[in-house]
């Protein structure tokens, strides 16, 4: 590989990465409260349409905020389902994808109607820090990109600090390890699920927006593509933590990025080879003791 | 109000308000979309039961995989075990009915049918017995597991239909279609309806039976009520019983990609399955996971996304509307469901109320 392929290898990796480090970080708090949200899919292609409606009637910035809003409503109803009801976190989540994903394409060929005419709605280019972008092959990748993806540089360790260092994290990991204990502690574990599984959904919306509004331009059925459970398999090969959630989100983003390489250089691997292999390494780590001991101890199980 | 609660608290009573509360929603969203209700009412309804041909060639044939991989999300889930991976199960089971049908294309259907369904069937569970074997042997959440394998076998799939099971001009991502005798026969004179239905139900019998009245089925359902009390009576291996449930569902979602691939595709490319894994558990949700039950729930689906598709064909309302059925069917369960641990518990605390 070329300097210059590889320097586009890799920036083209971040850029992949940026809308699966959002939603793999929302499902990390969610999962260190102890629940699972399967149906962050839904929250996903939730904030894509939002993304659409709200920068298509305004601005860029109205869209990522229209994007956080339909996602962290979805999410409100995985929560009141899930946290109020105390229905089964798995099905629940199965249903909230299946949700998001039909009614957005409802809507989507209702509003604009049913050929999915080209919308396009306003978009961010990539701005280069003077400077650092001139850094040779990763200052491009991590320098040249848009707003959205640097500010996921303040994000993770904001993120970092707030789980180890603030009360709030505590009560989060407490809650995600030790509900009872943590209820004994004075802490009220259904209020840490809510609020994780509400910041959970605004992160999903983002990734979603992040997709219409830094990177295909429009609204596309279905065009969350699977990413709210490829988030679930970058937070556990990040094992559970937002240093590593960012690092496996990039693993994912590259392998994307190989797949492009791949089928634009015409090499004789297969291109499924790469878009596979970050599943196939999540499971066997899924299988070594090291990554089940990271892993929150109540993950999935309802509060007592 | 006593009475409703009574209804609520029947398993088929709960299931019926459930898919009536979905039906309801959905007609809203259809209004609140600026569709025309009776107009997209009409379609639906000549699309799914209007006439013969809509029935059996429509709502038959889609409800086909539903009922089958139904059955195995019903059959994991009876077991405590969250197998969410029918999706990809399916995938394994149609990716390996279509190598062994292409294998014996001048073979007789006696014996080549068979050995195809046999072949989906031995995929499917092998696919799921990763899964199984990673829960087993390294406590591996088989949500997350089932999961990942669903990503990996739609990989897997895409490489075979451009790799080694591509179709010889190569320009398709498809596999050459099975040859005549590779196929399950058509059982309605002039009807596309196949022999896979009849294989659903009487899987579905044999499910029932085999849940019911065997000792292998009263332990997956002791185990499924609750593991720790199956273990403490020292007589059920949970461990074993865990693993049997998903060698055999993902037996019977592997059947299901099979029955597909034979019956209505005849070939294999990457779009096989339009997310029956997933509307399986909607369909095996509204069963109460009741193998006889599975068979109206999965005619109940089919016939909603036959329906949907006369919907979007004549009335423009999006075919998309189904998934949203699915979902609010689940939901809908889940929520009656909670009504009547609600209802019960009011019921019981009411003396007068014991004896009804």
């Amino acid at each position: 590989m070329s300097d210059g392929a590889f320097s586009a290898f890799l920036e083209s990796g971040v850029r992949f990465a940026t809308p699966l480090a959002y939603a793999a970080l929302g499902e990390l708090a969610v999962e260190r409260a102890g629940v699972i949200n399967i149906g962050l899919e839904g929250a996903i292609i939730g904030g894509a349409f939002g993304a659409l409606v709200f920068a298509g009637a305004g601005s860029v910035p109205l869209g990522f905020a229209g994007a956080a809003l339909i996602g962290t409503l979805i999410a409100a109803v995985f929560g009141l389902f899930v946290i109020t009801l105390r229905t089964n976190q798995i099905i629940t989540g199965t249903a909230m994808s299946m949700l998001g994903l039909g009614l957005t394409g409802t809507l989507y060929r209702s509003m604009y109607g049913t050929a999915g005419a080209s919308l396009h709605t306003p978009t961010i280019a990539p701005f280069a820090i003077p400077g650092l972008s001139a850094i040779p092959f990763v200052g491009p990748a991590l320098f040249n990109q848009p707003f959205v993806t640097y500010a996921l540089y303040a994000i993770v360790p904001a993120m970092a600090w707030w789980f180890y260092r603030s009360t709030g994290g505590l009560a989060l990991r407490a809650t995600g390890e030790r509900p009872e204990a943590a209820r004994g502690a004075g802490i009220s574990p259904e209020r840490v699920q809510w609020g994780a599984i509400l910041f959970g959904g605004a992160m999903g919306g983002i990734s979603g927006g992040t997709l219409v509004l830094a990177q295909v331009g429009t609204f596309a059925e279905g065009m969350s593509a699977g990413r709210g459970f490829i988030a679930i398999a970058i937070v556990v090969l990040g094992r559970w933590t937002p240093w590593g959630v960012a690092g496996a989100a990039f693993v994912f983003g590259a392998a994307s990025s190989l797949q492009t390489l791949a089928q634009t250089t015409g090499w004789a691997m297969p291109y499924q080879l790469p878009l596979a292999f970050p599943y196939v390494l999540t499971l066997v780590l899924l299988a070594s003791s090291r990554a089940r001991a990271a892993a929150p101890a109540a993950l999935g199980q309802e509060l007592i | 109000m006593t009475s409703i609660l009574r209804v609520l608290r029947s398993q088929s009573g709960a299931s019926v308000a459930a898919a009536l509360l979905a039906l309801i929603a959905v007609a809203g969203v259809i209004v609140a979309g600026g569709f025309d209700i009776g107009h997209a009412a009409t379609a639906m309804w000549n699309g799914s039961a209007g006439s013969a041909y809509s029935f059996f060639s429509g709502t038959l044939v889609r409800a086909t995989p539903l009922i089958i991989v139904g059955l195995a999300v019903a059959v994991a889930f009876e077991a405590g075990v969250l197998n969410i991976g029918a999706e990809g199960q399916l995938l394994a089971g149609a990716a390996a009915t279509i190598a062994a049908g292409l294998a014996m294309s001048n073979w007789s259907s006696w014996i080549c049918v068979p050995l195809e369904l046999a072949a989906g069937m031995a995929a499917g569970s092998a696919w799921a017995a990763i899964a199984g074997i990673l829960k087993r042997r390294f406590g591996v959440l088989e949500v997350i597991s089932t999961l990942m394998l669903n990503f990996v076998a739609l990989f897997g799939v895409s490489y075979l239909v451009r790799g080694p099971l591509q179709e010889p001009t190569g320009l398709y991502p498809e596999t050459l279609p099975l040859a005549e005798s590779a196929r399950l026969p058509v059982i309605i004179a002039g009807q596309r309806l196949h022999l896979g239905f009849a294989l659903a139900v009487i899987f579905a019998i044999a499910a029932w039976w085999f849940l019911r009245s065997t000792a292998a089925g009263f332990r997956i359902r002791a185990v499924g009520a609750g593991a720790a009390a199956a273990a403490s009576t020292g007589r059920v291996n949970v461990d074993r019983v865990v693993f049997g449930a998903f060698l055999a569902s993902g037996a019977l979602a592997g059947l299901g990609g099979a029955v597909q691939v034979t019956g209505v595709t005849y070939k294999l490319y990457e779009l096989i399955s339009p997310g029956y894994g997933y509307s399986a558990i909607a369909v095996a949700l509204l069963a109460r996971l009741n193998p006889l039950a599975v068979i109206v729930a999965g005619i109940f689906f089919g016939g909603l996304e036959a329906g949907g598709a006369g919907m979007q064909r004549d009335a423009g309302v999006p075919s998309g509307f189904v998934y949203v059925i699915e979902a609010l069917v689940i939901l809908g369960v889940l929520a009656v469901d909670r009504a009547r641990v609600v209802a019960g518990a009011r019921i019981a605390r009411a003396p007068g109320e014991q004896a009804a």
